[in-house]
């Protein structure tokens, strides 16, 4: 299973650097398609098939908008042009990786090897959910039964990203056309 | 340990598209990317060889099932990933109606 969703991972990296290197952007977004789908497999085989539904939902929702607003103004890349102070990017950018390193690697000694893990805390949701909450699929149990409010904050999420994007997107305010 | 070392990557390279390249779009893509392999450690965390999905059923004797508790997290995750790109891409409309490029060294207007 380790080696498989390796090779998985790696087909997205692949992606992933394809969609960020690609000249035109159509193509960038059809190669970051890719890599959202491949993460749609990638959760089928770590056993979560509510996740894969969602994520399946989800990237082809945002892939049909990220088409539509690319083909609504230019495909063109911008021309990247060389950067006068490049010693100084190099070594930030070399900086920050270390950073970046460093932290991952006291993050990951703590936990458990792949697929070894053992349930603390939801121990307790496997035994008792299914009376507890009448569900039979533990997801939706735990999301919105046991962690109700946390999906109430999503929804919130949800409602303020809405306004701000209409906010955003509103060609003309009241004012300005009444005048 | 290997899928989480991949993982890493995939993170760095999203966040290598957010700092290098120079297109509005591009940066929304390597936004994404990051939220992806967010997404994938959390899922990862929570796996058991050989467990199952964790959906109960009618009489299974000791089943192991995987842990339930990151998928809720990554499924809100999930969803809230959905809202900020959209309001990435709102931003980069605007930006575009007003400058007309993706470019952002041609938005220079915000210098204080």
């Amino acid at each position: 299973m380790e080696t498989l969703l390796s090779i998985l991972i790696g087909f997205m990296i692949i992606g992933a650097l394809y969609a960020l290197h690609a000249r035109d952007l159509l193509s960038a977004l059809i190669a970051q398609g890719i890599v959202g789908y491949g993460l749609v497999i990638c959760f089928l085989n770590l056993r979560a098939p509510d996740l894969a539904i969602v994520q399946i939902v989800v990237e082809t929702i945002t892939l049909i908008v990220m088409v539509a607003v690319v083909l609504n103004s230019s495909r063109e890349e911008v021309r990247e042009s060389w950067n006068r102070n490049k010693v100084l990017n190099i070594m930030s950018s070399l900086l920050i990786i270390g950073i970046l390193v460093y932290v991952f690697a006291i993050m990951i000694g703590p936990l458990q090897p792949f697929g070894e893990h053992t349930t603390r805390m939801s121990e307790f949701y496997t035994q008792n959910g299914a009376e507890a909450t009448g569900s039979a699929n533990l997801v939706t149990g735990v999301l919105f039964d046991f962690r109700g409010y946390d999906t109430l904050g999503e929804a919130t999420i949800l409602f303020t990203a809405a306004l701000g994007v209409i906010t955003i997107l509103r060609s003309k305010s009241k004012k300005e056309s009444t005048s | 340990m290997m899928v989480y070392i991949m993982c890493f990557i995939l993170f760095m390279v999203g966040l290598y598209g957010v700092l290098t390249r120079r297109n509005l779009i591009k940066i929304v893509i390597g936004f994404s990317i990051m939220e992806f392999s967010c997404f994938l450690f959390l899922a990862l965390i929570g796996y058991i060889e050989n467990g199952l999905a964790p959906i109960l059923k009618e009489g299974m004797k000791n089943p192991v099932y995987v842990d339930p508790l990151p998928q809720a997290m990554v499924l809100t995750a999930i969803v809230i990933g959905l809202a900020t790109t959209a309001m990435l891409l709102a931003i980069a409309i605007r930006i575009y109606k007003k400058y007309g490029t993706f470019d952002i060294r041609k938005v220079n207007e915000l210098k204080g």
